[in-house]
């Protein structure tokens, strides 16, 4: 059973096509990471999934149900979460604030105006449980304004992860990382995706932790789908190798 | 938290309440008068209003003087017009208010930034010329008289808050509080978290599964039903309401007064608001360019204090 399948997808933006004709299809449980050289659309093409705009032509649907033109917080609501290449979170609220507010929205408290001590202590717990779960239980009531780097965007992915989401798109959880960091993320989107339960898709550029995280990779340049199969499969690719020698030469 | 900032805020929570519970015993001695602190308190509220939006939404509403202004008409008309009670006049007032934001809301909250704020001032004009046009209900520029506000009958009793001062001013304290504790009470709530998290960033906001319009609506209405109230209780402090309560100019001052004491604090904007009233009650018994003087005041605050005078105390405090 395919949990996303994109159909076709384009997105003009005036006369630039950043994407152009892109299918993908992405089983319930698999980790899917997405490359490709700076410029290929990857982020567009993560924006078109996530409902930041809908595509020029083409089909998004999730989980069998076609979400194409659905707003982006509607699709939250079906269990698809995302983090961005440049991490947002609500820099002047501490760390379980930020969890929180996932939190209540997953739990349907969003236009709550209270809620009862049962729930609060669910709620508590399941707080928790996402921090540690993301390494942040002993920083949690720092401000996340005031984090390293490498918190701020795993602070941004316990984000995600208080939505309960069944598909997580993660944009480049690595970018600006050090070694030590760009360890601590894998390791941690590694016991994510154990189970099998939840699904994600992430955009990389770090080859290392692609081809230690991905059951599948998808390749894209100038736009377009230029490839996509196992690890080893893309390693030994003609065409791939072509585009990023080619990009360096 | 930890258990000194709570002990912290409980004492300055009790230090605001004691300050205005007592104000006609101590302001007058300090050169004041009981009903320059019911000014105080209404303009407060109105200031409390703007920024449950400004500083805890994160949108300028730049208009806001069209609900206050509508609520003053609506408490105004409803004593004219409907029937002689001071509560109902109050309610009448805020619905009006309210209501008027809750339509009008839905066509401003697709704005946003400067956008948001040029439609609240163009909503806000259309009120002002309404009230000042149509002569035959509003009073067109001499304003809404024949008015004034009733006894409160308790039916063993009644409360004189017509021409007692303290009576009057310990009314608009009780009203005060319940709107207040109303405010406090919708910024605490789950709802009051996705409000902050809209104004701290609303793309993830939106990422979260927040219809951030959507809330951005309902803090917007719920912020009228505040201002509208407060009006409410202007027109009863005056009983008299007045075309230039709906102008943007009016919008302004409150706008003022939310930065000035400081838009990140749930009380600042009442700081902000005494500043302006006393300010300009003094300043303008000497000049009639008080303004310049509140506008250079206002400059130092925003250049010096970015956090208003409130968050300048708060810092000093903490230091």
């Amino acid at each position: 059973m395919m949990l996303l399948e994109v159909v076709a997808a384009t997105k003009h933006f005036g006369r630039l096509a950043a994407v152009r004709d892109v299918s993908l299809a992405v089983p319930q449980g698999e980790l899917r990471a997405v490359i490709g050289p700076n410029g290929a659309g990857k982020t567009t093409f993560f924006n078109l999934i996530s409902g930041l705009f809908p595509p020029t032509a083409g089909r998004v649907v999730f989980d069998g149900r076609d979400v194409t033109g659905m707003p982006a917080h509607a699709r939250v609501k079906l269990g698809m979460a995302r983090t961005f290449q440049i991490t947002e979170i609500f820099p002047e609220l501490s760390v379980r604030e930020n969890v929180r507010v996932g939190a209540e929205v997953a739990a349907g408290f969003r236009l709550r105006p209270w809620i009862s001590r049962a729930e609060g202590a669910e709620l508590q717990r399941r707080i928790e449980e996402t921090l540690s779960l993301a390494g942040l239980a002993n920083k949690a009531d720092r401000l996340v304004g005031e984090l390293a780097h490498g918190d701020q965007r795993a602070a941004e992915i316990a984000m995600a992860l208080a939505l309960r989401p069944r598909l997580l798109l993660l944009d480049e959880p690595t970018a600006g990382m050090g070694d030590q960091e760009t360890y601590e993320i894998t390791q941690l989107i590694r016991g994510l995706h154990r189970d099998g339960k939840l699904t994600i898709v992430l955009i990389e550029h770090d080859m290392r932790v692609v081809f230690h995280l991905a059951d599948r990779i998808t390749v894209l340049d100038q736009g377009k789908l230029l490839a996509e199969g196992t690890p080893q499969e893309i390693a030994v690719n003609d065409a791939v190798q072509a585009a990023y020698l080619g990009k360096a030469a | 938290m930890t258990g000194g900032e709570g002990a912290r805020k409980l004492i300055a929570l009790g230090a605001i309440w004691a300050a205005l519970l007592l104000a006609p015993y101590w302001m007058p001695p300090l050169g004041g008068y009981t009903a320059l602190g019911t000014r105080v308190l209404v303009l407060g509220l109105a200031a409390m209003s703007v920024n449950f939006l400004l500083g805890f939404t994160g949108v300028l509403s730049f208009g806001h003087a069209a609900y206050f202004g509508l609520g003053a008409y609506g408490a105004g008309l409803a004593l004219k017009f409907l029937a002689p009670s001071t509560p109902l006049s109050l309610i009448c007032g805020m619905l009006v208010g309210g209501i008027a934001g809750a339509i009008l809301g839905a066509l401003i909250v697709r704005r946003r930034g400067v956008y948001f704020a040029m439609v609240t001032i163009a909503f806000g004009q259309v009120f002002y010329y309404i009230a000042f046009q149509w002569s035959s209900v509003t009073g067109g520029d001499d304003g809404l008289r024949g008015f004034s506000r009733r006894p409160l009958d308790f039916g063993a009793f009644s409360v004189d808050i017509l021409s007692n001062a303290e009576s009057f001013y310990y009314f608009v304290l009780f009203c005060f509080a319940l709107a207040a504790a109303a405010m406090g009470f919708v910024l605490r709530s789950p709802f009051g978290r996705t409000m902050i998290a809209i104004r701290e960033n609303e793309r993830r906001a939106r990422f979260l599964g927040i219809p951030v319009e959507r809330h951005i609506w309902i803090a917007f209405t719920l912020s009228c039903f505040f201002i509208g109230f407060a009006g409410a209780l202007y027109a009863l402090l005056n009983n008299f309401a007045d075309p230039k309560g709906l102008h943007y100019s009016q919008s302004g001052d409150f706008v003022i007064m939310a930065v000035m004491g400081g838009m990140r604090s749930f009380w600042g904007p009442l700081l902000g608001a005494a500043v302006f009233v006393i300010l300009q009650d003094y300043l303008s018994s000497i000049t009639v360019n008080w303004m310049s003087f509140i506008g250079l005041l206002f400059v130092f605050v925003v250049l010096f204090f970015p956090r208003g005078l409130l968050g300048a105390i708060r810092r000093k405090v903490q230091a």
